[in-house]
């Protein structure tokens, strides 16, 4: 580091990205909460386990391979492009910089800002399978979209260099897409083969409601999802950086917060942003879902994920209708499919996430029609085409196709779905009933003691 | 195995990596690798012989409880 005030930037970033995946754990416990409560008590252990798991599986092959492929994968085939083995070289798991290195101080918090963003989009999935899935079977998707086709996402339009954002105009600043509408598009993929819960759908197809075990650890995980959401957002910024080391089209010397496009926002855009969106995603799903608890909080988290495409740019009060607009959306689309399709989203993540990213993205395409999607001189402009093909590629191409087709192999090798007589014994019964038989083994023998005693 | 310095009486600015065993980063991510891989197949034959024990085990009293217990 030479030089003070690069060595103060280098350390405020570095420091600043390290706050922001301790804030996005958060998301990762609030998943689990959500989860746990949603799920009968039969099954509670081995849900959280599902979800636990994921973050090893998917933190070591992030390592492995994800963040290789954010950095080579930009232009991979698309347009004459190809995998950039120069870029990725710093990335790969054997290169000094992803390791104990006095050089490089900052790639292992980068790494882990993504890689947070990896786990969140693996648990997005577990949510709407839970109750019936094998853990072997959810761990392969977990791996496949956390360090795979989300971060493939990424690289193509979440990345200064994407082809999506050259050619497209491709606007997506805080994930509606790249997180959100991926996750949702996979997770509708895999519980298309995977089925409904046993008793989910009555013999006459209506659905029926099953309704948490426990609401309150339901409410506490989504407050905790609202918290780590302000770390994701924090994380989505170059905190500070001149216009010198951007090189791009800006001019003078005013250093800058930016998305990850490099184009210039402020903390304090996506502050209002944030807020505001969270509160038309919450006051319009308390009105559409009738005060519906559940729906209400669920329909802050679709608000601000349907406006973070543009919250970099929206004025508050544009964030707010969008946040309101996407809700209502979404949750009528989500009780058509359900009915339509005989769907269970145990959780409702394809509605909240993937539902939410895609109308966000095309409602971002008008609002934000002719900004410019980056710094750098040649880049088509943000415009509703672009916005549309967009979230067409991260809902149904990298999202739902790949979901669909790893459950289809899983499903002919008889390797997704648990057996049925274990689906209504409950997946915990062995270790529940391993637990009461101890319990009244030790019971029994303190009473034994007792008695030799008096 | 040393990290290549027996000392910190050194300019960091010339100090680059400080781990032990460099020169062996694609050995250690081989290693690595076959760890991840064999977790899940170890997993996958476990839960496999599992679910298909505890397909058997259900006593009928005791699942009608369990359920009870929503």
């Amino acid at each position: 580091m030479d030089g003070n005030l690069n060595a103060l930037t280098t350390v405020f970033t570095e420091f600043y990205y390290w706050v922001t995946v301790v804030f996005m754990f958060l998301i990762h416990v609030g998943f689990c909460m959500y989860e746990v409560g949603a799920s009968r008590a039969r099954n509670h252990m081995h849900t959280l386990m599902k979800n636990v798991m994921i973050i090893p599986l998917v933190t070591v092959t992030f390592f492995f391979f994800g963040w290789w492929i954010y950095w080579a994968f930009p232009n991979f085939y698309i347009f004459g492009g190809s995998i950039d083995f120069d870029a990725g070289a710093a990335n790969t798991p054997w290169s000094p910089n992803m390791a104990t290195n006095l050089e490089d101080r900052i790639t292992g918090v980068f790494w882990a800002a993504f890689l947070l963003f990896s786990w969140t989009a693996a648990s997005i999935v577990s949510g709407s399978v839970i109750e019936r899935i094998r853990s072997s079977a959810l761990w392969v998707h977990a791996v496949l979209i956390g360090s795979v086709f989300w971060i493939i996402d990424a690289a193509w339009g979440w990345h200064w260099d994407g082809w999506m954002v050259k050619v497209l105009g491709y606007h997506d600043a805080y994930a509606s897409g790249v997180i959100h509408a991926i996750a949702g598009g996979y997770a509708l993929g895999v519980i298309m083969v995977l089925g409904p819960r046993i008793g989910k759908f009555a013999s006459d197809g209506t659905p029926r409601d099953i309704p948490p075990h426990n609401p309150w650890m339901l409410t506490i995980g989504i407050f905790l999802i609202y918290t780590g959401f302000w770390g994701f957002y924090a994380a989505c910024n170059v905190p500070i950086i001149s216009p010198e080391v951007i090189d791009g089209q800006i001019v003078g010397t005013t250093w800058t917060a930016t998305n990850i496009y490099l184009a210039p926002t402020t903390l304090s855009a996506i502050t209002f942003n944030f807020l505001m969106s969270l509160s038309g995603g919450l006051m319009a799903a308390y009105v559409v879902s009738k005060g519906d608890a559940f729906w209400t909080f669920s329909g802050g988290l679709a608000g601000i994920i349907t406006a973070s495409a543009g919250n970099d740019l929206y004025h508050p009060v544009q964030a707010m209708i969008v946040g309101a607009v996407g809700v209502v959306i979404v949750y009528k689309l989500h009780y058509w499919v359900e009915r339509k399709f005989k769907l269970d989203d145990a959780v409702g993540a394809v509605a909240v996430h993937g539902y939410s990213g895609v109308v966000g993205l095309i409602i971002a395409g008008f609002v934000l029609w002719g900004a410019p999607s980056s710094p750098y001189e040649g880049y088509a402009t943000v415009n509703p085409l672009g916005q549309a093909i967009g979230a067409f590629i991260m809902f149904f191409v990298l999202g739902f196709a790949p979901g669909w087709a790893v459950s289809k192999i899983q499903s002919a090798m008889g390797v997704l779905r648990i057996p049925e007589e274990v689906e209504l014994q409950g997946l915990d019964y062995a270790e529940h009933h391993a637990y009461e038989d101890a319990k009244s083994e030790i019971i029994a023998a303190d009473k034994a003691a007792l008695a030799q005693k008096t | 195995m040393s990290i290549g310095y027996d000392s910190w009486a050194v300019d960091l600015a010339e100090v680059g990596p400080v781990y032990p065993m460099q020169g062996w980063e694609i050995p250690m991510v081989i290693v690595g690798v076959i760890f991840w891989i064999g977790w899940h197949r170890i997993q996958f034959v476990r839960e496999g012989e599992h679910l298909e024990k505890a397909k058997k085990i259900g006593d009928a009293e005791k699942v009608a409880k369990t359920l009870e217990r929503y």
